[in-house]
C-alpha cells in the first residue's frame, strides 16, 4: 500500500488544493458586499442554526423534505466515516478504525454501513421524486441533480464494494455491517483473494476519487449550500419584519443598490446558499398569477453576476454584465422588480432564511433614487405624496370627511389615551370610511379613550418605502414623528396593517418608541376584558377569513381577527387552502396597489378564486387594500350579489350588542 | 446658448377654502406649489437642453419663499436658478410682471445668448395667460402660444418649428428664434427629480436679483406699475340648490324628476 499510499497523497493534496482555492475563490467575492452586523445575539443565532439547520424545522414542513433530512443527517454521519477513509488513505498503517476498542468500532462499522444505505436509499426516492414528483420550479432531473445524485450513488455502491471485499476477503467482520455482509455474500462469494484484492483497490479508488471529485463540483454547483446553508441560517436575520436600513442623504452618496457589491456581504452570501429547491417560487403571488418575477431567479440571477461581476470589481475593472436591465442570466430585468407585493411569502418558506423581497427592494430604491426610473403610473403617486401627503392627491382638509355624521374628538395630550390614526384610506376612499366609522362605533361602545388628528394627519409613507422611494419615505418619516411627539402621542390605533408596521416597525430607526395596536389585537382585548360585548348572532353566512400579509406574516397577528369573528359571528372563520403564515397575498402590497398589473392573472382574482372554493357568504379582512382589492376581484367573478367584504370592525360592529 | 424657463410659485389653489364670513380666499396654511403648467415649461426646457446641449436656466419672480420652487427646478436638472425678488417688485399685475421677468432674460442675454424662452400656457392662481405673451412682446421674440409639440429648433438657421394646438385643430408653424414658447400640458410628462439631483439643489447657489441689480424704473414695476388692480376677490354666489326625490330609495322616479326640471329650464327638448 505504500506507494499507493504515496500516489493518494499527491492526489489528495492537489484536491484539497484546488478545493481551497475554488472556495477562496468564491467566498472572496463575498467580502466585496457592504458591511452588514449579523453576529448580534449569538446565543439565539446558535439556537436559531440547530433548529433550521440541523433539525431541518421548514425543510421538513414538505412532504420530501423528510428525504432531505435524513440525507443530510447520513452526510454528516459519513463526515466521520469519510475522514477516516480519507486519513486512513494518507497513513493506512496509523489510521483505521479498527485500531479502536472493539465495543467503538464495532459501533461506528455497524452505523456507518446503515447510514450509507439509508443515503442510498434517498437518493433512489430523490431520483424518483425529481423524475414523477417534481413541483414545475424545482427543475426536475436537471443536470446538476443528476451529477450530483449520482456521485452520492457512486460514492455509496463504492463504500459497499469496498467494505463487501473487504469482508470476503476476512478482514473485516460481517457480524457489524450488514449491509456490506450482505453484499460479500451476493456478489463476492466464491472470489479468488487476489481478485478480491483488486476489487477492493478498485472501490477503494472509485471512493477516493469520486469523494474528492465531489468536494471538488461543490462550489461550482447549486450544490454550494452544503457549505453555505448552516452559516446562512446562523447569519439569518433576527428580526420578523424585514426592514431595510435608513439610507444617508449626504452628498456623493449612492442609494440602493444598483451594482452587485452594494448588496450587503449577507445579501450576496444569501445568492450563495440557494438550492433552487423552488419554495419560494411556489409561494410568490407574481410566480404563481404567471409573471415574469420569480424570487428563486432573482436570487439566483445575484449569484451569477457576482459570479461573473465580483473578480472584475475585486480587480477595481468595470463590471459587464448590468445587475438591473438586461433580460438574460445574471441580470435581472426593471419590470421584475415592480411586480414585487413585499408580501413577504418566499422569505416565510425558504429553509434557509434567504431574503429575497428585501434584495428587490434595494433595487427598487436604486431605480427610483439614482435614475428617477419607475411605472409610468407611480409618478403622480409620488408627487401626490410628497405634495399632499396622501396617495390620491385628496387635500388634506378632507381628512375628516369620514366623520360627517357621528362625533369625533381631537386627540389631546395627557387628555385623549389612543390616537386613531386613521390612515389615508380610511380617511379618504368611500368604501374604507364605513369601516373607520365602525370603528370609531366600537371605541366609543367600549369607553376607549381615543382622538384623531384630522386633517394634521399625514400619510405613514409605507408605500413610498417598499418601492424604493426611501428619499420621501425619509422625510415624511420625520415629520410624523416630529407630530406625534409635539401632540404628545405615545399609543396608536390603527386599521391598515400598512400604518400599523410602518408605524410599529420602520419608525423605530428613527427612535420612535410608539405602542401601536391593530384593530384586530384591540377589538380582541377589549372582547377579552369584557368591556365590548357581541350577540354573537351574525347574519353572516359562512365568514371566511384573509390574512394580510403585513398583519400575519409580517407581524405574527393571526389569532386576533379569528377570535374576534368568532365571538361576533358565534361560529369560527372558515380557512382558505392558504391561511396563516401561508397565506397568499390579496396583490396590493409593496406599493402594488398603485400599479397596473399588465401580465399574468390579476393576483386579487387568483386569491378570491381561492376564496370562493370555500363557498363563503361573507369575506372577512383586517386591511383596506385587501378590501378594495377583494371587492375588484369579486366584481371581476361577477358574484357581488352573492359574497361580501367586510372589514374585521364592520363584522364586530354589526354584533354590538 | 440658453433656453430659459419661467415658473412661478402658486398657492395649491385645490387647497385653498372661502372664508365663509369674509367671502375672501384663506391662504394661510395654504401650501405653495410649482405652478402646474410650469412644471410642463420646465420640463420641455430641459428636453431641449438634453436634445440640443443648451444650458437651462430657469428664473421666477416672487418673494423669498420662491426658493423652494426654484431648488425644484434645480433638482429636476436646471443648470442655473434666478430669483427676481425685491418688495418694489411686489402687486405686480401681467404687465409689471412681464417687464420685470423679460428685463431678466435680457440680462441673460447679455452674457449668454438666449434662443428659447419657455413659459406656462397660464397660472392656477391668475389664469391670465398673458405673462408670456409679454415678455415675446417686449423682448420681440417670436411669440407660439399654446404649444402642444416642439417638433425641431435648428440653432444653425436660427428656427423653431412646433405644433400648436389651437381650438378643435393643431397647426405647425415655424418661427425664428429667439422665441418665446408657451406650452400646454399635454406636450409632455414631468421627470421626477434623482437623490443625488435633490441632495445638490439643496446646497445650490441662487442668484437673487433685486432691483439694485435690475435697476428698473420703480414707476413701472409692482403696484405702481401695474395697469390693473384687484379690487375684491371673492367666490360667485350661488344660488342655493334643493334636494328632490329620493334617488337612494326610488332611483326611477328621480329621473323622471330630473327629466321634468331639465325640461322645464329648457335645458332638454323633447
Amino acid at each position: 500500500m505504500s506507494s499507493n499510499a504515496i500516489i493518494f497523497a499527491i492526489v489528495f493534496l492537489a484536491a484539497m488544493a484546488l478545493f481551497a482555492w475554488s472556495s477562496f475563490r468564491r467566498f472572496r467575492l463575498v467580502a466585496l458586499g457592504r458591511p452588514e452586523d449579523r453576529f448580534s445575539d449569538l446565543l439565539k443565532r446558535l439556537g436559531g442554526m440547530l433548529v433550521y439547520a440541523f433539525a431541518q424545522r421548514r425543510v421538513l414542513s414538505r412532504p420530501f423534505g423528510l428525504n432531505h433530512f435524513v440525507l443530510f443527517w447520513c452526510f454528516l454521519i459519513l463526515f466521520l466515516a469519510n475522514t477516516e477513509f480519507l486519513f486512513g488513505g494518507l497513513f493506512p498503517d496509523y489510521v483505521s478504525l479498527s485500531r479502536l476498542p472493539d465495543g467503538a468500532y464495532h459501533t461506528l462499522a455497524f452505523i456507518f454501513d446503515v447510514v450509507s444505505a439509508l443515503a442510498l436509499l434517498a437518493v433512489v426516492v430523490a431520483f424518483i421524486r425529481r423524475a414523477a414528483f417534481a413541483s414545475p420550479h424545482i427543475g426536475g432531473l436537471s443536470r446538476d441533480a443528476v451529477t450530483i445524485l449520482s456521485l452520492v450513488a457512486i460514492l455509496m455502491i463504492a463504500f459497499f464494494g469496498l467494505h463487501g471485499g473487504k469482508i470476503a476477503l476476512g478482514s473485516e467482520p460481517a457480524a457489524y455491517m450488514p449491509v456490506s455482509g450482505f453484499v460479500a455474500g451476493a456478489f463476492f462469494s466464491g472470489a479468488s483473494a487476489g481478485s478480491l484484492a483488486g476489487y477492493i483497490n478498485f472501490f477503494w479508488w472509485l471512493h477516493a476519487i469520486v469523494l474528492l471529485g465531489f468536494l471538488n463540483y461543490l462550489p461550482y454547483s447549486k450544490h454550494m449550500h452544503i457549505l453555505t446553508a448552516v452559516p446562512n441560517c446562523f447569519f439569518r436575520n433576527l428580526s420578523r419584519v424585514k426592514i431595510l436600513p435608513r439610507e444617508e442623504f449626504k452628498k456623493g452618496n449612492t442609494f440602493g443598490v444598483g451594482q452587485v457589491n452594494e448588496f450587503t456581504w449577507k445579501g450576496l452570501f444569501d445568492s450563495y446558499s440557494c438550492t433552487e429547491c423552488g419554495r419560494c417560487s411556489d409561494a410568490c403571488p407574481a410566480t404563481f398569477t404567471g409573471k415574469p418575477l420569480d424570487p428563486r431567479l432573482v436570487i439566483h440571477d445575484i449569484k451569477m453576476n457576482l459570479l461573473k461581476n465580483g473578480p472584475l470589481i475585486a480587480r477595481k475593472k468595470t463590471p459587464v454584465l448590468p445587475l438591473i436591465g438586461d433580460d438574460k442570466e445574471g441580470s435581472i430585468a426593471e419590470e421584475v422588480l415592480w411586480e414585487c407585493t413585499t408580501c413577504g411569502a418566499c422569505v416565510e418558506v425558504c429553509p434557509v432564511f434567504i431574503e429575497h423581497f428585501p434584495r428587490i427592494i434595494d433595487m427598487r430604491r436604486y431605480l427610483v433614487e439614482m435614475h428617477a426610473k419607475f411605472p409610468e403610473e407611480l409618478l403622480t403617486l409620488f408627487d401626490n405624496m410628497e405634495q399632499r401627503s396622501n396617495p390620491w392627491g385628496i387635500a388634506p382638509a378632507e381628512r375628516v370627511k369620514w366623520a360627517v355624521d357621528i362625533e369625533v374628538k381631537p386627540f389631546e395630550a395627557d387628555k385623549t389615551e389612543y390616537l386613531f390614526f386613521v390612515g389615508c384610506a380610511g380617511a379618504f376612499d368611500a368604501r374604507t370610511r364605513r369601516t373607520t366609522v365602525a370603528l370609531a362605533q366600537i371605541l366609543e361602545a367600549s369607553g376607549v379613550s381615543w382622538g384623531i388628528l384630522g386633517r394634521d394627519e399625514l400619510c405613514c409613507g409605507d408605500s413610498l418605502r417598499r418601492l424604493g422611494n426611501e428619499f420621501v419615505f425619509d422625510n415624511m418619516a420625520r415629520e410624523n414623528i416630529k407630530l406625534f411627539a409635539d401632540r404628545g402621542i405615545k399609543k396608536v390605533i390603527t386599521q391598515c396593517p400598512h400604518c400599523y408596521s410602518t408605524l410599529k416597525n420602520d419608525y423605530r430607526q428613527y427612535g420612535a418608541e410608539l405602542e401601536v395596536i391593530h384593530h384586530s389585537e384591540l377589538i380582541a382585548h377589549l372582547i377579552q376584558e369584557g368591556r365590548l360585548k357581541l350577540d354573537g348572532a351574525g347574519d353572516l353566512g359562512r365568514v371566511v377569513f384573509h390574512d394580510s400579509c403585513y398583519l400575519g406574516r409580517h407581524n405574527m397577528i393571526y389569532e386576533a381577527p379569528r377570535k374576534v369573528i368568532t365571538s361576533a359571528t358565534g361560529q369560527e372563520p372558515t380557512e382558505m387552502a392558504r391561511h396563516h403564515a401561508k397565506s397568499f397575498c390579496c396583490g396590493a402590497g409593496g406599493g402594488r396597489m398603485w400599479m397596473e398589473e399588465p401580465i399574468g392573472k390579476h393576483i386579487n382574482v387568483a386569491r378570491v378564486e381561492e376564496a370562493l372554493e370555500k363557498d363563503p357568504e361573507t369575506i372577512c379582512v383586517c386591511c383596506p387594500y385587501c378590501m378594495i382589492m377583494f371587492e375588484d376581484g369579486l366584481k371581476d367573478k361577477g358574484v357581488t350579489e352573492k359574497v361580501k367584504v367586510l372589514d374585521l370592525a364592520e363584522v364586530a360592529a354589526r354584533a354590538l350588542k | 446658448m440658453l433656453v430659459v424657463a419661467c415658473v412661478k410659485q402658486v398657492p395649491d389653489t385645490t387647497q385653498v377654502e372661502v372664508d365663509p364670513t369674509t367671502g375672501t380666499l384663506k391662504r394661510e396654511g395654504v401650501p405653495f406649489i410649482m405652478n402646474p403648467f410650469d412644471i410642463h415649461a420646465l420640463e420641455e426646457s430641459l428636453r431641449l437642453k438634453d436634445r440640443y446641449g443648451l444650458r437651462a436656466v430657469v428664473v421666477s419672480m416672487g418673494p423669498p419663499s420662491t426658493e423652494v420652487t426654484l431648488r425644484k427646478a434645480l433638482a429636476l436638472g436646471a443648470d442655473e436658478a434666478v430669483l427676481l425678488s425685491d418688495r418694489a417688485f411686489g402687486g405686480a399685475d401681467t404687465l409689471a410682471t412681464s417687464l420685470v421677468l423679460a428685463e431678466a432674460i435680457r440680462r441673460l442675454d447679455e452674457r449668454e445668448e438666449v434662443a428659447v424662452v419657455v413659459c406656462g400656457r397660464q397660472t392656477i392662481d391668475g389664469d391670465t395667460a398673458q405673462v408670456g405673451p409679454g415678455i415675446a412682446t417686449r423682448l420681440g421674440y417670436s411669440q407660439l402660444t399654446l404649444v402642444d409639440r416642439i417638433d425641431e429648433v435648428d440653432l444653425r438657421a436660427r428656427k423653431v418649428r412646433a405644433r400648436r394646438k389651437v381650438g378643435g385643430w393643431h397647426e405647425t408653424v415655424e418661427a425664428p428664434l429667439p422665441a418665446m414658447i408657451a406650452v400646454v400640458r399635454e406636450i409632455n410628462r414631468p421627470r421626477y427629480p434623482t437623490v443625488p439631483r435633490r441632495l445638490m439643489a439643496e446646497e445650490a447657489t441662487i442668484a437673487l436679483w433685486n432691483n439694485e441689480v435690475m435697476k428698473l424704473d420703480e414707476n413701472k414695476i409692482g403696484l405702481k406699475g401695474s395697469a390693473t388692480q384687484v379690487r375684491r376677490i371673492f367666490s360667485p354666489e350661488r344660488a342655493k340648490g334643493e334636494i328632490l326625490g329620493d334617488g337612494l330609495s326610488n332611483p326611477e322616479e328621480a329621473a323622471h324628476l330630473l327629466i321634468g326640471k331639465l325640461i322645464e329650464k329648457d335645458i332638454l327638448y323633447l
